[in-house]
Formats: structure tokens, sequence, C-alpha cells
């Protein structure tokens, strides 16, 4: 009895041109036995998606060298004959991919796509006899009213039911290997949870394997059996999921499990000061026929953190925007006794937010500019001890955005927000872009800038975990609505709205045990959607 | 369906625009460059009394804004000219007479559009499937020879003036190798076949002239679409090449292919005058080029206005037909 999947000493090659060439995977083995589950775990560029493409061939004709063995369902990958391997792809062997949303066609109608695929590898059944089993699968993945919705095109599908859609077009001709690559990244947490719940019940289902690949390791304590955790595209440490994440072994995957942000981490209590930096009352904003925010009040006060949680839609931003100014409110009172340049915000793509055609000195150095008030000599003095404040090297003052990793030019991001001194720094999901290991290093940083200088942090994100290490005080938005307020110990705690409720439940634990049972009392408090 | 009605109105309401701020721009124009179009439509033995004459009989007394409104009024109601011995009726939508011959325009440009049509429909048939076939060729087997093949001649086709190419096409196939009749306009309307033996080389010029263009733009936009995250999922899953490119990478390919057609045939219908003299085809755009010299007024503001209509018609048809290829766009 052969296994599922069998990887010899992989080793995959990206030639950017004909002298040099990047390693992303060097030397990496591991089987999966049929019904198996086995996690891929690893940071950014541990060549984890990279290994995951290799298994259905898919970095053929693009140049990249692929070395060692591949074997999946009995099809050895690397030497196989073009025709064979499309009948592996997708017919043995399926993948669900990251981005749902432009991972379907958007010309076509889902079901149609479904069908699509099911008569490449059933050239014999009918449109009708494909069409029907699209509707079929879609019905089993949840999509209510699925016959109807079959006719509908992923624009008017919602971010879950697209990646629902996705996973039915694997599951439209049986295959005994899933392999899905990041599949929750992009979405919510409710919705990350029941995509989970999902593939979990296929699983037992269907008895098909599954290659889990993710950074998170949250999202495989509860769906995987053996986790392999990877770095610069090696194997550091493979195991049943419970020993690795309870008690790793290597030094890497430690670090790794430990930079996790935990729901039950407590924070250090401080003096609640009385002083209030910013006062908002009522706050609505509409978009159209849209109400983005739709009345909310809070207080910040001067030296606290205070946490905002939702999922998109929520408003959550456009509430921070409102905060800082960038957004005018179209009702509602805000109040601040600082002057507005003394609200500052750090947004949460690092690459889209820096200029890349000026310097990061440049970049840190405009809001001091616009002041007026600071020759030039002394704003470069400024930007080097800013740069040399979030921890990069002063004489980066040159270097360009691309030249950064994400963790880095978040840092530049905070040393803008930085320059002109503010009082208050409202983060727009500042981590969310970032590793996990990067994330606590972030995190960290904030912390401590925040201390150092007294400055109030408004600290907008969806993941809970992270909110609850920041956060003093806690608001959860739902629908431009704050549903729950209160001190982060009582709203985690002792949870009083259902939605709420609904959140933490979705929140995924690095308890293997846990994440199952969390599993059961979950089916309860979310519904299908 | 409410949603494509307003959509229509909505383009007809801006065509209308359009097309007053171009006849407004023409006679201003007109109005202020030199010469004089009563003696130059009466002729260098001209004399003074005959002068006065042609001057009355055109209007050409009126101040110029009410010619200008004469002109709009003619276009909604049809307008009566007097021509010296009766009067002459020019119905709606009367776009004047012409300063040259005295024939009215909508005449002149329902003699001339045919030709000019024949040669523009059919060059662009052509430059289409040229340029997206070697366009799409080209993507599909980038960094391959045919690729490399397929530049080069398009490069050499763009960067070759039509006159060039049309005398050579003339000589090869006329002259030397005897296959065609040197070319001499017949109408479709009179025999069909002839019609087509007669365009193929003036088609063939336009065509290899233009399809370059298209050849560019449909393979950088091909390449991109090949990219896409979702063309990766149907290799994913087993989905052939073939079937890839036809039903998942072209159709997101052919927007910008669409635009710049809209564009293209619009124009056309000014005329390709080069093409037209070489190969002696009676369009309107030789018409357009007299009459500028003549200071023709109402023959050039009624090509020209028959021109915008076309540009106008073209880019909603183009409008349409996004909004069919993919139901994600909102026509507004």
């Amino acid at each position: 009895m052969t296994s599922l999947v069998e990887v010899t000493d992989l080793t995959i090659d990206f030639s950017s041109d004909s002298s040099s060439s990047v390693r992303a995977v060097d030397g990496l083995s591991f089987t999966l036995e049929a019904g198996g589950a086995l996690g891929l775990v690893g940071e950014s560029g541990s060549g984890k998606s990279a290994t995951a493409f290799a298994l259905l061939g898919l970095h053929r004709g693009t140049g990249a060298r692929i070395g060692g063995s591949i074997r999946v369902d009995g099809t050895d990958v690397l030497t196989a004959q073009d025709a064979e391997l499309r009948r592996l792809r997708g017919g043995r062997a399926a993948m669900v991919f990251q981005d749902p949303l432009s991972s379907l066609d958007p010309y076509y109608a889902v079901g149609d796509q479904i069908a699509e695929v099911y008569r490449v590898h059933h050239p014999k059944a009918s449109r009708r006899a494909a069409r029907s089993r699209a509707a079929e699968v879609l019905d089993r993945v949840g999509i209510p009213d699925a016959r109807r919705r079959a006719r509908s095109r992923p624009h008017e599908f919602s971010g879950g039911m697209r990646q629902r859609a996705l996973i039915a077009m694997a599951l439209a001709c049986e295959p005994r290997l899933l392999i899905a690559d990041e599949p929750t990244t992009a979405l919510d947490v409710t919705v990350q949870a029941q995509i989970l719940d999902l593939l979990h019940d296929l699983r037992a289902e269907t008895g098909m394997g599954l290659l889990l690949v993710t950074h998170d390791l949250g999202v495989v304590a509860g769906s995987v059996d053996d986790v392999l955790v990877m770095k610069d595209g090696r194997a550091v440490e493979t195991g049943p999921v419970a020993d690795v994440l309870r008690s790793p072994r290597e030094p890497y995957s430690r670090a790794l499990v430990e930079a996790v942000p935990r729901l039950d981490a407590v924070r250090p209590a401080r003096d609640p000061q009385e002083d209030v930096l910013l006062e908002a009352v009522d706050l609505r904003r509409e978009f159209g026929r849209t109400t983005a925010v739709d009345g909310v009040s809070l207080i910040v006060r001067r030296g606290e953190t205070l946490g905002v949680v939702g999922e998109s839609g929520s408003g959550k931003t456009t509430l921070g925007r409102m905060l800082v100014g960038l957004i005018a409110p179209t009702s509602g009172d805000l109040r601040h006794s600082v002057p507005p340049r003394a609200l500052q915000m750090v947004f949460q793509d690092p690459v889209s937010s820096l200029n890349p055609r000026r310097s990061i000195g440049e970049s840190i150095a405009d809001p001091l500019r616009a002041a007026r008030e600071l020759d030039d000599t002394a704003i470069v003095a400024r930007v080097r001890e800013l740069l040399d404040r979030v921890g990069l090297n002063p004489d980066w003052y040159h270097r360009y955005p691309h030249e950064f990793s994400g963790g880095q030019r978040q840092r530049v991001g905070i040393a803008r927000a930085l320059a002109p001194s503010p009082a208050l720094i409202v983060c727009d999901e500042p981590v969310s872009a970032l590793d996990v290991t990067t994330q606590a290093q972030v995190v960290g940083l904030l912390g401590e800038i925040q201390r150092d200088l007294g400055l109030s942090l408004v600290f907008v994100a969806h993941d809970l975990a992270v909110v609850r290490q920041v956060s003093d005080r806690v608001l959860v938005m739902q629908d431009g609505r704050v549903v729950e307020s209160g001190p982060a110990d009582r709203v985690y705690d002792a949870p009083e709205h259902p939605y709420t409720q609904a959140l933490l439940a979705a929140v995924p634990v690095l308890d293997p045990q846990e994440s199952a049972a969390r599993r059961t009392a979950r089916r309860a408090l979310l519904p299908v959607g | 369906m409410t949603g494509l009605l307003t959509f229509l109105l909505r383009r007809a309401g801006s065509a209308v625009l359009v097309l007053l701020a171009l006849s407004a721009v023409l006679y201003a124009v007109f109005y202020i460059a030199p010469g004089d179009p009563a003696q130059l439509a009466c002729g260098p033995k001209c004399g003074a009394e005959q002068l006065a004459q042609v001057r009355q009989n055109l209007a050409l007394g009126d101040p110029v804004w009410l010619q200008y409104w004469h002109f709009l009024q003619g276009i909604v109601t049809g307008h009566d000219y007097s021509t010296g011995t009766g009067t002459e009726h020019c119905g709606a939508p009367c776009l004047g007479l012409s300063y040259q011959s005295g024939e009215q325009v909508t005449g002149i440009l329902g003699e001339k559009l045919p030709a000019t049509a024949s040669l523009a429909i059919g060059a662009m048939v052509l430059w289409l499937i040229m340029g997206v076939g070697s366009g799409l060729v080209s993507a599909v087997r980038r960094g391959r020879f045919t690729e490399r093949a397929l530049t080069g001649f398009t490069l050499v086709g763009t960067a070759t003036p039509v006159f060039i190419t049309g005398i050579l096409l003339l000589m090869l196939f006329c002259s030397v190798l005897q296959w065609l009749p040197y070319p001499s306009y017949v109408p479709f309307t009179e025999d069909p076949e002839q019609w087509a033996w007669n365009l193929v080389l003036p088609w063939f010029a336009l065509a290899f002239l233009e399809s370059a263009k298209y050849a560019r733009i449909t393979r950088s936009s091909l390449l991109e679409t090949l990219a896409e995250d979702h063309v990766r999922t149907f290799r994913a899953y087993g989905v052939g090449e073939r079937a890839i490119v036809w039903r998942h990478a072209l159709r997101g390919a052919l927007p910008p292919v669409i635009a710049l057609s809209a564009m293209d045939f619009g124009t056309m219908f000014g005329g390709a005058v080069l093409t037209e003299t070489l190969f002696g085809i009676p369009g309107i755009g030789q018409k357009l080029v007299t009459s500028v010299r003549t200071e023709d007024l109402p023959v050039v503001l009624g090509v020209t206005l028959a021109m915008g209509c076309f540009v106008v018609l073209a880019n909603a048809v183009a409008d349409v037909l996004y909004a069919l290829a993919d139901r994600r766009v909102v026509l507004t």
C-alpha cells in the first residue's frame, strides 16, 4: 500500500534571470497516508505554497526547476505526461486557494464553472448531468438554495460563500486528496470557523486526505493529524499536531507557537487616566444608501488603548478614519482636546500606504515639512531619531519601500505617524498583513512607544486575540453599531452580547483537544451563511 | 432592462451635446478663417452682381449666429433655399447645401457613405481577425519563434505608410501576378462579388496598418489575464490549455480591444483619405479633403457631424458589449 502523497528530497528553484536563482524549497520530504491530514505550516517565504503547487505540477512551464520526486495518488508528478497530469488535477487531487474572489472566473456562473471542471474529468457526462452535479456539491457545502444560486456569478456571493463554492468545485470529482492553500486567510473569523468545520466534516464523510497549508497555527490545531513546520524551504519539525503545538522541540517552532496571540493572555492592569483626549458622540457616516457607521459614541482617555473589534463591513475602518478627521461624519459630534495634527493614523497595508517612488526618510519627513516649523537639517535629524525609535537603522533614510520586509515597512508607517508628535494614533489593522512572529514584534513596539510617550491608541482589528493583547477597553462593532463595550477583561471573559459570544467561539485555539470541544460548542452559536 | 433604457437615453442626450459643441466650433473656425466662400463658390470669372446673388442665395450676409441658428433649425424642420429662379426644399434633417455644387449635403453623404462604409467595415473585420489572432498566438507562444516572427511582421505593418503598402500590393497582385483587376469601386448593390474583389486590396492595405496595434493590445492584455488567479484555478483543475485561453482568458482580455475598435470605427467614417485616393474609392475622405480646400462649410460640417455620430454610436455599442461581457459592469 503506497501513500497518498510521497515527497522525497524536493527542491524548487525560481530563477529571476539566467544567472541567479532562488531556492524556495530545499530538500523537503514528507508523506501523507490516504485519508490522513497534514498541516504545512510556515511564515511567508517558507516555501509552503510552492510545495503545495508542486504537488499538482503547477510549476510546469513557469521556468521553475524542480528536483527530487513527488508521487500523488500513484502518479509521478515530475515525469508524468501533460494529459496524465491533467487527469490528476481536479480529478484525484483538488486544490482550494487563498483568495476566493479572484480564484473564480468573474464572467461565468459559479455552477457552470463547477460543471465545466466535472465534464473535463467525465467527458461522457451530459451538460445537464454536470449542472446537476454542480448543484449537488454546492448544496453539500452549505450554499442555501443551491440549484438557483448555481446560476449566480462569483461577485454575487459573499467571501465565505465563494470559498464554499471553490470547495464544492474541489468536491465535484470526489478527489482522494484536497490541497487547501491558506483557505481561510482572507476570511472573517466566524466565516473561517465555518469553513474549517466544513473541511473537517467533508473529510470525515468522504475519507479524502487533506493537505492544509497555512501560516496560522490556530487553523491547523483543530483540522489536521500531523503538522510539518517549514522555514526557508526546509522542514524544521514534524509530528502529531498535539505534540508540536503543546511541546515544540525545535526553537523555531517554539518561537512560532509563542508568537501566536492568545485569547487568554492577561494584560497587566494599568491605572486608568481620567483625562479625556477625544470624545465622539453619536457619529454617523453614510456612503450613498449604506450606513457604514450608525450612531457610535466613545471616549479615548490619555494614555489608554481602546480596541475596536469587528468583521469586514462592520464599519470599524470608517470609524477609525473619522476619529482622525480623514473622513467627515455625516452627523454627530467629535471633540478633542488636542490640535488635529496630534491625531495620526497607521494603515493596514504597509505596501500600498507608502509611496514606492520616495525614500522612506522622505515619506516620514512629509508631515514635518508640511508643518513648516523645522528647517531641513532639523527635519533630517528628527527622521533619523524616529527611525531609530521604531527599531530601524537611521542610515536607511534613503532606501526605498521595496527594499524592506512587511514588518519593516509597518515600522516606517509607525515612524511616519509619530513624526508630528501625536497624542493619539489610530492603528487600522496594523498587523493583519504580517506573519505571526512579525506581528508580535510590531505589537510589542507599539506598546513600548505608548508607554514611553504616553500616547493614546485606538487599535482597530478583526483579530480578537491581538486586540486583547493590547487593549484596556474594547468596543465590539457589528453593522455599524457598537454591540458591546467595556474593560477588555470583562468583555473577553464574560461576553454579554450573542455576537461577541459568537466571535469569541470562532477564534481558533492552539490546543487540538480544546479545538474539538469548541467545534461542537460552535454549532449551536453560528448560523450557516 | 430599465437600466439599458436609461443608459441609452443618457447616451443620446450626451451625444446631442457633443454634436452641438462640434458644430459650433466648426462654425466659429470657418467664420474666423480667411477667404470668401461666395467667391470660391462662384468661381474665378464671377462678376460682382453674380457674387452678390450667390451671397444672398447662401444667406452669407446674415450674422454668423443667425446662420448657425438656421442650420440647426434645418436639421429639425428642413429648410427652403432660393435658387434665383425658384426655391429648393431640403427636407429634415437638412444639413444645408454645398457652396460648391449646390447639392444637398445629406445627398452627398448618402452618395459617398456606402463606399466609405464598405472600406471601413471590411477593413475592420479583417484587422480584428489579423490583430486579435496574432496577438492571441503571440501570447500563447510567448518567447518562441512564432511570437518573434509575428511581432516582426506586425511591426513592419505599422511602420510602413499605407501608400507604400498599397502600391506594393497593387504592383504585386494586379501587375506582376495579375490575380486581381486594378481596383475600381463597384457598389455592393450592383454586384456584390465585384464589390468584394475590388475592395480586397484596400482592405488588406488598411488592415495591415491597423492590425499591429490590435495585436499588441491583445497580446499584453491576454498575458495579464493568463496570469490571473482564476486561470490558475482552472489549470489546477485539469482544464486544457485551449479551453483556458478561449473560455477563461480571452474574454477578460477583450475590453481594451473593444474600446480601441470603437474609436477606430468612428474615425474610419471620416474616411481613410490616403487609401481612398490610392485605390480610387469615391468615399467621404476624398470629399472632405476637397471641401476643406474650397471652404465648403456645409459639406465639412455635415461630414464631421456624421463622423461624430458614428464615434458616439460606436462607443455606446462598446459600452453595451462590455456590460454583456462582464455582468459586474453597471451601465450609467
